[in-house]
């Protein structure tokens, strides 16, 4: 069942996720510079932020417990396995049996489970602020995402993420209204999730709007780089996942070698034109109060619903 | 099989024993902390070792020489019977160690007292999960609620846990005569009570729609479905921390085999608009539980009220078994079964350990309030771990247990689409979104109660003096973490467990179609795969090489001071979330659930003053309105209480006359 090709196929596609998120960050970074009319740090800044941070000493609180200390790497890896099983490359991958769509977001919400766990360790006004705000994006996007992925999974009839991207990029070229439905939730859920603009700004540490840096404010050094690296891998796996259902064109399907190739430069041109997107969607728009957010993710889950119920009464 | 059956019986006469030892000398806690709680734990070891051999044989029934004279009290264990039987035992094992590092002296009922009680308790759950006709049951049902209503009010000097074990009385009793009536229509005018005959009785439609609506609300009382939960938030705070664990993971349980045995083994044909109302009715306690946990500012409610919401994803996937069922969709139907007894398994596991955890933080602080909690990650490490445990499991999350059943069940809704119903396939993506919202709401209530419980700093000074669980509380605690892990890790074994209930049940087994132990896959791999051992050495193997990565790559560095918090220096404990704080965002979008009453200070106020109580909405709908109706009811009745002997006698004289009457 795990052949020789497909663990090489999933080595290269984990180290190529772990090395490329980063960089999708400061693509990210880079337009809304060029957008806002700033003058943009390198595509390689967020790198040289973990390189500092890696070599700068950890400051820890005095009562910071174990499992602070623990979560940077425990969401890391998290990340790391989420990254690892969604299809970016090539479907042939040996842990796509392991875990499935459900899996997949189980993986997320574990990782949101430690961080927001961490932020209230040290016990501080603001990392209870943000453990609980966290929180409140999470409960209410979880399930958003868990029903895109559910359209997804009934029109290919399979809730593995290879045999889903397998159905959909060999679809003859029908338009599903549910995956219409589906796109708009998931991109709401993944503006929120990845705590950009409008429900959150990566960019402020202003403390009446901030959710994710609240959480991390204690952090540092190393255990600071990994969270920072965590997240931009969040990015990188809520993008390709994005890709895999919505743009599934260039995947290469088993263990065709050429295929996996060719399918590189897809990847990063629609990883390109995906940040670009993303970077256009937070200059337009505004920071909305945090009490507006239930509201915007409401509409997400509504509209996740909607799609399958969509998909159920007229596509089945 | 007869082996089991007997053993089953012997074990439950030693339990009686045992309890009965500890009226000998109620007041020696030697005694029974140091022999009869342990040995009742050995028994409840040997009863699962027992059940789980029973599970693979063929049933045996036997009458016992006990009962009425012509009515004597017949037993049976099946594949069901020992599969809930395992549960109870497992479980009660951990339970029992760690009661006997918790018992202590000057709580209210003195220790040989609630060491009787206890052991009647698990005695009669044991007796209801092999009875074999509806006298047998009902006596042994009734045992079951008596032990366990003074079990409640151990500590009956409290006004309050008074109140909590007479309305936990009441709801328990409206349920028995809705199962008493239950039984009445199952019999179908042959007479006979026994199951074997009920079995055998061909129902009319209406006969057995109303032995299954009567079932349902008679078990759904016990097991705290909505409307019939409002003990379970009061009763499982007042009862002693052993006896909550108990109570949550078994007592709920035994509810459960009883609606499936009613209704998939004695009345035997469904309909599937049964389906839809179960499922309603768990899904809307699964929503209504967790959001009335995220408010809740007392650990043991918060937990109480979670046991709603699980009993409600419990009787969800039992909906769709039935619904399943009633289309003839056998793999179908065994494939939500499947997950609803996974279900019960998990949620026994996981939240005994969590009420285990309160106990021992109670008597750690002598605290119940989160408000004035915190930090104890640092002065109780070993039950904070043993926590955490509990609280991945019971969030759902993987690779722990609570994500397996989780995953079972939402993959019984995928596979809903095929239902020969369009009205049923419309409705399904809603159920499936509602299930979906609950998993994660409860994540956000787990994350309130452990990170105000052993998180942050605490929140009262007494808490420095709290001293880590004992010996024989830390057994009992990682008896049942354990638990939690490894049926998380291997679901295809338990899936192997859960075979022959469900061949019994629905003539469809699971155990065929998981590929091999690594893999769980139901119906096809293709479809859908899971394999949590695989994904558990994905992460643990990630974490390490990041790890490794990092410490070998750069130096290790660290230096400890106090907290940054953005420069300020003034940080006291009480700028930390509070858990009215950390439930108010899902109170405000769950505004619709809650009945709130709000004080709030006008700004020319002297003293400023800040009043909010949200309660239960069901309160006023239903239960007030039901109670003034009595109260005016026996108010008219009173005009016959006279106080006066003569009258009295002549009620009696005339009753008297009117019989004669009749007879003749």
């Amino acid at each position: 069942m795990i052949s020789a090709a497909g663990f090489a196929a999933q080595f290269t596609e984990l180290m190529l996720a772990v090395l490329l998120a980063p960089v999708l960050t400061g693509w990210v970074n880079q337009c809304r510079a060029w957008l806002q009319n700033k003058s943009a740090p390198g595509l390689l800044q967020p790198y040289r932020v973990l390189a500092k941070l890696f070599r700068k000493e950890v400051v820890l609180a005095h009562n910071a417990s174990p499992l602070f200390r623990f979560a940077p790497y425990l969401i890391f890896g998290c990340l790391a396995l989420a990254a690892a099983i969604v299809p970016t490359l090539g479907t042939d991958l040996p842990l796509n049996a392991a875990a499935d769509a459900i899996a997949l977001v189980g993986l997320l919400a574990l990782a949101r489970l430690f961080i927001a766990l961490a932020g209230m360790d040290i016990g501080t006004a603001f990392g209870s602020l943000g453990a609980r705000r966290e929180m409140l994006v999470g409960f209410l996007a979880e399930p958003a995402l868990l029903m895109v992925l559910f359209t997804a999974s009934l029109i290919s009839g399979s809730s593995s993420l290879a045999t889903i991207v397998e159905t959909l990029a060999h679809r003859e070229l029908v338009i599903h209204p549910s995956l219409a439905f589906a796109g708009v939730a998931f991109t709401m859920v993944s503006l929120a999730e990845n705590a950009r603009i409008p429900v959150d700004n990566p960019a402020t540490h202003l403390e009446l709007t901030m959710i994710h840096e609240a959480m991390v404010l204690e952090y540092s050094g190393r255990h600071l780089a990994m969270i920072e690296w965590a997240a931009s891998l969040k990015l990188f796996v809520y993008s390709c996942v994005g890709l895999a259902l919505f743009f599934p064109w260039g995947i290469a399907e088993g263990g065709d070698w050429l295929g996996i190739v060719l399918a590189l430069p897809v990847l990063l041109v629609k990883l390109a034109l995906g940040g670009a997107g993303l970077a256009l969607i937070e200059t337009v728009s505004a920071k909305m109060r945090i009490f507006r957010a239930p509201e915007f993710l409401g509409t997400a889950f509504l509209l996740a619903v909607l799609a399958m119920l969509v998909h159920v009464l007229l596509e089945h | 099989m007869s082996g089991t059956l007997d053993l089953t019986l012997a074990i439950a006469t030693l339990w009686l024993a045992v309890g009965l030892a500890g009226l000998v000398a109620p007041r020696n806690l030697g005694l029974i902390r140091r022999l009869l709680f342990p040995l009742g734990a050995v028994l409840g070891l040997a009863l699962a070792a027992s059940a789980l051999h029973g599970l693979f044989q063929s049933p045996t029934a036997r009458v016992l020489p006990l009962g009425l004279p012509d009515l004597p009290f017949r037993a049976r264990i099946d594949a069901l019977s020992a599969f809930f039987l395992l549960l109870l035992g497992g479980v009660a094992a951990g339970i029992s160690v760690f009661a006997s590092g918790y018992i202590r002296r000057g709580e209210g009922t003195p220790p040989g007292l609630q060491c009787l009680y206890y052991h009647i308790f698990l005695a009669s759950m044991a007796l209801v999960l092999i009875a074999d006709d509806a006298y047998f049951f009902m006596v042994a049902w009734e045992t079951m609620a008596l032990a366990s209503f003074f079990l409640v009010t151990s500590d009956h000097r409290h006004a309050e846990i008074r109140r909590a074990g007479y309305l936990y009385l009441l709801i328990a009793h409206v349920g028995a005569i809705a199962i008493l009536l239950c039984f009445g229509a199952l019999q179908g005018g042959s007479g006979d009570y026994s199951f074997a005959g009920m079995r055998g009785v061909e129902r009319p439609v209406g006969w057995a729609s109303a032995a299954f609506l009567l079932a349902l609300a008679g078990f759904g009382a016990k097991a705290g479905l909505v409307p019939l939960h409002v003990w379970l938030p009061e009763a499982h705070p007042a009862a002693p921390s052993p006896v909550s664990a108990l109570m949550s993971a078994v007592m709920l349980k035994t509810a459960v085999y009883g609606v499936l045995r009613v209704t998939l083994d004695l009345i035997g044909t469904v309909y599937w608009w049964w389906g839809v109302i179960a499922l309603a009715t768990g899904l809307l306690s699964a929503l209504g539980g967790i959001v009335f946990a995220a408010v809740q500012t007392d650990m043991k409610r918060l937990l109480a009220y979670s046991s709603i919401e699980n009993i409600g994803l419990i009787f969800a996937g039992f909906g769709l078994t039935l619904i399943f069922r009633s289309f003839h969709m056998g793999t179908l139907a065994a494939l939500a079964l499947t997950a609803t007894l996974y279900h019960c398994l998990n949620h026994a596991c996981f939240k005994s350990l969590l009420f285990l955890c309160t106990g021992s933080v109670l008597h750690a602080t002598h605290e119940r309030s989160l408000g004035k909690l915190g930090g104890l990650m640092h002065r109780m490490p070993w039950v904070a771990w043993c926590a955490l445990i509990g609280t991945i499991a019971i969030a759902g999350l993987p690779p722990l247990n609570g994500f397996a059943s989780e995953w079972l069940l939402l993959q019984a809704f995928l596979f809903t689409p095929g239902l020969p119903h369009s009205y049923l396939n419309m409705l399904v993506p809603v159920a499936a979104a509602v299930v979906a919202l609950t998993a994660a709401l409860s994540g956000y209530v787990m994350v309130k109660f452990y990170g105000v419980v052993f998180l942050g700093q605490p929140r009262e000074p007494k808490l420095a003096e709290a001293r880590d669980a004992g010996a024989w509380e830390r057994v009992g605690l990682a008896w049942l973490a354990a638990a939690c892990i490894v049926l998380g890790l291997v679901p295809a074994a338990v899936i192997g467990l859960l075979d022959p209930v469900t061949r019994a049940l629905t003539g469809f087994g699971m155990a065929s179609l998981a590929e091999g132990w690594l893999f769980l896959a139901p119906i096809q791999p293709e479809r859908a795969s899971y394999s949590p051992l695989v994904f558990f050495a994905g992460i643990a193997a990630l974490v390490g090489i990041a790890w490794l990565a990092v410490r070998l790559r750069y130096h290790g560095r660290m230096r400890r001071t106090g907290p940054w918090d953005c420069g300020f220096p003034h940080l006291d404990a009480r700028m930390q979330d509070t858990a009215e704080g950390f439930g108010q965002p899902v109170r405000q979008v769950f505004e619709p659930f809650f009945r709130i009453e709000q004080q709030v200070p006008a700004p020319s106020d002297a003293r400023p003053f800040f009043r909010e109580v949200h309660d239960d909405r069901l309160w006023h709908w239903l239960y007030l309105p039901i109670a003034r109706a009595v109260d005016r009811v026996t108010s008219l009745v009173t005009v016959l209480q006279r106080g006066r002997i003569s009258v009295y006698l002549t009620y009696s004289f005339v009753t008297l006359l009117l019989l004669l009457l009749f007879v003749r």
